[in-house]
């Protein structure tokens, strides 16, 4: 797989009085899942209709393996997006769908069959796509982004009206693409969805990056939780939090000094361990600042 | 070429737009084909003759003649002229015409050239059906008139008092023979409401008209000896060019092509819809994400529903000056016949015609971006002005509608020529149209390009 990475800099654009981005910058690299994370009304869809050509920055470049995507030639065979999965006319079959978008590209008609099937949707792609529910539009969205077998694959909300079973293979299928080499960035604006599947996390608000890290560097914590007789030993540590009747989290000390003090000092515990937070706690306190934007929609 | 493919494939793809371009063909056709008109004639008996120009004329009128052989000329004085209109009243209709006349022989169609006093145009000289030159004014009679044959020339002159004489013309008509047919003819085409000002569209009369003329000190008197040079005659029809509708024996070849309006109604909602149905469903972006491009985008459509429409258009077009017109004369209605020139222009043209509509609703519904009003703005620039012209509005503003909005292309269907030596009802109902094919369909042509640029510049500078 070609490698091709998206590069977002310094993004500026104003809607009418609202300005939806305000210097965004980040950038997408291969073989990676890049979570596209923040509050609705963060600028995330503007930055892909950006990204993709739709809509035109008012400063700043978005590039797509070094140029802009309106200066691609076949852009789905570089380029996979999904960003509204309603977009179909609803008396085209899935079929058709994907067939005239395989014309666009010179791509042969054979090609659809095969992105049908990976999206599960070969047993009903005759069927008219106003039929569908918004399940099964996703992945069809999902099979027009994978037609061209672009390096890079653009998807905002595609967990959206998914049920259960739909979220856990979207997963593995983000993955999957991350693991063929694709440069991939998935938009959304709940952080838990991303667990367990972004390797990386740019966290907006208000039009521009409020974080940029990896999940690892996230998830990692220099905590540890004791369980036991909380107030006597929250005394003994200077960056000590009760979190419960019987629980405490303490910063800055490793797990051993932490037993060998509350040893010497005879304090009963349970358990003492390193403590993992969610990526949604990350999130959260990241975005503590920033929680105001949350009642501002942009768009 | 790829993006052709793509859009062609939209296109054909959403079944109710592949059914409804289905209808419109069927409207074309089947409005053309259906037997709205009937009549008596049944060819041969009432087949118009053709004249040297190879166009079907009307070659009625009552003379007095004789041989000629070689050179000569023959001199009369128009004494008096006076008829009637027939339900009219008194008077002569104004294309009345008595004269002399030198013809290669007495059979209809016949090489001719005539110098005349008229109803109301003065004195003409005029040959071979469709060439006329005009004389003094003010015919006033009696006035003398002249004819001379020398070779293959015809001279004709005019004079007030038979001493002072003016040529009117010298002309050469396609074929004399060394032994020509002259004499004196009078003749008075049918009388219509047209040549009043003021008519109303539901006043349409007319009928037969008649004049009679007096012919005296006919010279040389040696031939004419019958009646002692002095002659009265009376006659009815014309020596002109055949026209169609109220004061012609048939109908226009365009009248087949009734159903246009109809067909067109189908296809421009599809290539309003073409569009606005991908604002609407938001597919216009994944269009934009295949083809960044939009400018290509917007030609690719035009070009696949432009090519559409004019397959559609000439095949239709095809079926009907072709069944149609055979189930008009299988009717008893005479159809005009048209040069293979003109119902190749009828067909390619309705063809274009639709092409170009089709490609104006496409821009339109670019520019407006909602299916209603894309649909209503085609409508009321493209149909609505036609369906006014031909039925409701009184000839002027029916005119000016057909020659300022997109509706004057329909003028690439008239068949018939105008002619001004013939009076006639040239109305868009019975076929004629303001502007000339062509000119009518660069005013098509115009408005397109103007929408279409409109549609370029939204497409470009707006956000999808």
């Amino acid at each position: 797989m070609e490698e091709l990475t998206i590069e977002v800099n310094g993004l500026r654009k104003r809607f009418g009085g609202t300005l939806a981005l305000d210097g965004m910058s980040f950038t997408v690299c291969p073989g990676a899942v890049t979570g596209f994370v923040g509050p609705n009304g963060a600028g995330k869809s503007t930055t892909m209709r950006v990204i993709l050509g739709l809509d035109r920055a008012d400063a700043g470049t978005a590039l797509v393996g070094g140029v802009p995507y309106r200066r691609l030639r076949r852009p789905l065979c570089r380029v996979g997006s999904l960003l509204d999965a309603g977009a179909l006319q609803p008396s085209r079959t899935a079929r058709n769908h994907l067939l005239w978008l395989a014309r666009s590209q010179g791509l042969p008609a054979r090609r659809v069959g095969g992105v049908l099937e990976r999206a599960g949707l070969a047993g009903v792609a005759r069927r008219r796509a106003g039929a569908y529910s918004l399940g099964m539009r996703q992945r069809l969205g999902i099979a027009a982004a994978l037609l061209g077998d672009p390096p890079a694959v653009l998807l905002d909300e595609p967990f959206n009206g998914m049920d259960p079973e739909g979220i856990i293979w979207m997963r593995g299928f983000l993955r999957g693409l991350a693991g063929e080499g694709r440069a991939v960035l998935v938009s959304s604006h709940l952080m838990g969805e991303l667990q367990g599947t972004a390797d990386r996390v740019v966290i907006a608000g208000r039009g521009r990056v409020i974080a940029d890290a990896s999940v690892a560097s996230l998830l990692a914590s220099d905590r540890v939780l004791v369980r036991g007789d909380a107030v006597r030993a929250a005394a003994l540590f200077d960056g000590a939090t009760v979190t419960g009747p019987d629980t405490l989290l303490i910063a800055g000390l490793p797990a051993e000094a932490v037993v060998r003090r509350l040893s010497a000092a005879g304090v009963a515990f349970a358990e003492v361990s390193a403590h993992r937070s969610t990526l949604e706690e990350a999130y959260l306190e990241l975005t503590r600042d920033a929680v105001d934007y949350r009642a501002e929609a942009v768009r | 070429m790829n993006l052709l493919r793509a859009e062609w494939t939209k296109l054909r793809t959403v079944r109710g737009w592949v059914v409804a371009l289905f209808l419109a063909g069927v409207a074309i056709v089947g409005i053309g084909v259906a037997p709205g008109l009937s009549g008596n004639c049944h060819p041969p008996q009432c087949a118009l003759p053709t004249g040297p120009g190879g166009e079907e004329v009307t070659d009625v009128y009552s003379w007095v003649h004789r041989p000629l052989s070689g050179d000569g000329s023959v001199t009369v004085r128009v004494a008096a002229f006076g008829g009637n209109r027939g339900p009219g009243g008194e008077g002569l209709v104004p294309w009345a015409k008595a004269g002399l006349m030198v013809r290669a022989g007495t059979q209809r169609g016949a090489s001719y050239a005539a110098v005349m006093v008229t109803g109301a145009h003065g004195v003409r000289m005029q040959h071979d059906f469709t060439h006329d030159r005009a004389g003094s004014a003010a015919a006033t009679v009696p006035r003398w008139l002249r004819i001379t044959r020398t070779g293959g020339a015809v001279t004709g002159e005019e004079s007030d008092d038979g001493v002072t004489w003016r040529t009117v013309a010298t002309v050469r008509p396609a074929r004399l023979p060394s032994t020509v047919e002259v004499g004196m003819f009078v003749t008075s085409p049918q009388f219509s409401a047209s040549d009043t000002e003021s008519f109303g569209r539901t006043g349409v009369s007319g009928g037969p008209s008649e004049a009679t003329a007096s012919f005296d000190s006919v010279a040389p008197a040696g031939g004419w000896s019958e009646a002692g040079g002095s002659f009265t005659v009376t006659g009815s029809g014309d020596v002109a060019p055949a026209v169609s509708g109220p004061n012609g024996l048939g109908t226009s070849l365009t009248q087949t092509l009734v159903g246009t309006f109809l067909g067109l109604v189908f296809v421009v909602v599809v290539a309003a819809l073409c569009v606005t149905a991908e604002y609407r469903h938001g597919t216009v972006r994944t269009t934009f994400l295949a083809e960044p491009r939009r400018l290509r985008v917007l030609a690719a459509k035009a070009l696949v529903v432009g090519a559409a429409a004019f397959v559609l258009g000439t095949a239709a077009a095809v079926a009907v000056v072709t069944l149609g017109a055979a189930s008009l004369r299988g009717n008893g209605v005479y159809v005009n016949a048209v040069p293979a020139l003109v119902a190749v222009r009828l067909v390619v043209g309705t063809g274009g015609l639709l092409a170009v509509c089709a490609v104006l609703a496409l821009a339109l519904g670019t520019l407006l971006r909602r299916s209603a009003t894309a649909v209503t703005a085609a409508l009321l620039t493209m149909v609505l002005p036609y369906l006014l012209a031909v039925a409701v509005l009184p000839l002027d503003a029916a005119r000016w509608l057909l020659r300022l909005t997109p509706a004057a292309g329909f003028a690439v269907q008239q068949s018939a020529l105008e002619y001004d030596v013939v009076d006639n009802l040239y109305t868009p109902s019975a076929g004629y149209f303001p502007l000339p094919p062509w000119g009518g369909f660069a005013v098509l042509l115009g408005w397109t390009a103007l929408a279409s640029v409109g549609a370029a510049y939204r497409l470009t500078r707006s956000d999808a």
